[in-house]
């Protein structure tokens, strides 16, 4: 299973859990199982096309990932805001 | 007593003062965050908050304390799977049945809560409009801000999108159509304006005690309509208004003649006229217009107030008034307009101004 890394907020949506375990074959897969194990997180991380939000980073290891990026049992999924604002 | 809550580019702000008096920040939520509209319901006290994250998109909170923990409302979201997601919640609205609530928000969409706020469902036939393709959104999005319903009749309602026009309903929200005739969209060629839904509506109020009656700011134009929006008449021209531009707009509830809106120079120049900020009172169903000014930044003042950041307190001679702007300025009134005060200042760009 994948680790998916996560900070606060979305940590705390999570369980106040900033690393977990969750089972997908690609990013998307990845995030739709961390919504259905807590609940709390849908819509933060996706919207409701499936499509990972704007001005969210999702890394796989050290690379940009996309919601279709394959993901092995090793692989660490890390989910960050974008530098961006005003 | 009086609270405001004000919506900013970074949190919501509860202010708390008396007429007359700089406001104490009595609370801030959301720090950091877009809030785009906040509001209370007077049936159950509950407070409600519309914040659209840049990083982890909109949602709808509520609370009981604007200064205590905030939980997120249930259902603001757009079928899933779809090609559309939901970018932003532009206003709430108190409906006509105990514990009914209305949320409009882009794109064009109306959300529905049967249980005070808590969960939401989207008014699916709104959603299905056949037309939605050709919908376009005006600089602000596909904003459905105006939502107004009908006093005691909860069968009726009247929307209004930027820059999709009216809609109107006889049947509580299960079918939908046009309240567009007579509004002239002067922002497109003239042979294109018959039939056009390209229409950028600005704010829509009801006059709660002749609901007929309902008043507009559109995007160039300040319209009545006396059917129930089925038609409008133009109230904005040769009629002493500095422009017919801008967008938030007031009415007194007890007053179906009153309507009071702030202009702005134009839309290619969306600041208060001549240096000058002035809310613009007419009590003659918009024959004509009264300017409101004292007490209000006079020179060299060039404010932008938004759609959602006007409201009022009361009604009559003593209504209070109460308007931000982007300046990070709220001033209010506590005589209908005639005075003016400065309520609180060297706040964030304000998007939103609602009395508690």
């Amino acid at each position: 299973m994948a680790v998916v890394r996560l900070r606060a907020p979305l940590s705390e949506l999570a369980g106040g859990r900033r690393e977990l375990e969750v089972e997908g074959a690609t990013v998307a897969e990845v995030l739709r199982a961390l919504e259905r194990e807590h609940p709390d997180v849908k819509g933060w991380i996706l919207d409701e096309r499936g499509v990972i939000r704007e001005h969210i980073n999702v890394f796989v290891n050290k690379e940009y990932g996309r919601e279709e990026t394959a993901l092995g049992p090793e692989d660490r999924v890390h989910v960050l805001p974008a530098i961006s604002g005003g | 007593m009086t609270e405001l809550l004000v919506g900013t580019k970074k949190g919501l702000f509860a202010l708390r003062g008396a007429p007359d008096e700089t406001f104490e920040i009595a609370a801030r939520a959301f720090a950091g965050e877009p809030v785009e509209y906040a509001t209370r319901d007077p049936r159950s006290g509950r407070y409600f908050a519309s914040v659209t994250s840049a990083f982890y998109g909109p949602r709808v909170w509520v609370t009981d304390d604007p200064g205590g923990d905030w939980q997120e409302a249930e259902g603001i979201a757009l079928p899933e799977g779809g090609d559309v997601a939901l970018k932003r919640i532009w206003t709430i609205v108190p409906g006509q049945e105990n514990e009914l609530l209305y949320a409009g928000g882009d794109p064009g969409v109306l959300f529905e809560s049967r249980d005070g706020g808590l969960t939401w469902e989207l008014n699916e036939p709104f959603w299905e409009q056949p037309t939605r393709s050709s919908w376009e959104p005006g600089a602000g999005g596909m904003c459905l801000h105006s939502i107004a319903t009908w006093p005691g009749d909860p069968s009726r309602l009247a929307l209004a999108i930027s820059a999709v026009g009216v809609w109107l309903s006889d049947d509580g929200g299960g079918t939908w159509r046009h309240g567009n005739e007579g509004l002239v969209p002067r922002y497109v060629p003239e042979e294109t304006r018959e039939g056009t839904l390209a229409l950028c509506v600005h704010n829509l109020h009801r006059a709660p005690t002749r609901p007929e009656r309902l008043f507009m700011q559109f995007h160039g134009g300040v319209y009545r309509s006396d059917n129930a929006g089925e038609t409008w008449i133009d109230i904005g021209s040769e009629s002493g208004l500095p422009s017919d531009f801008g967008f938030p707009l007031v009415i007194d509830p007890k007053d179906p003649d009153s309507a009071y809106v702030i202009p702005l120079v134009a839309d290619m120049d969306r600041a208060t006229p001549e240096g000058r900020v002035r809310v613009y009172e007419t009590r003659d169903a918009g024959a004509t217009w009264t300017a409101r000014g004292d007490g209000l930044p006079a020179e060299d003042a060039y404010l932008t107030i938004l759609r959602q950041a006007f409201d009022r307190e009361g009604s009559g001679p003593g209504m209070g008034l109460y308007f931000g702007a982007t300046s990070g300025d709220v001033f209010g009134s506590a005589d209908a307009g005639a005075t003016w005060f400065t309520a609180a200042s060297k706040l964030p760009p304000v998007h939103s101004v609602r009395v508690a």
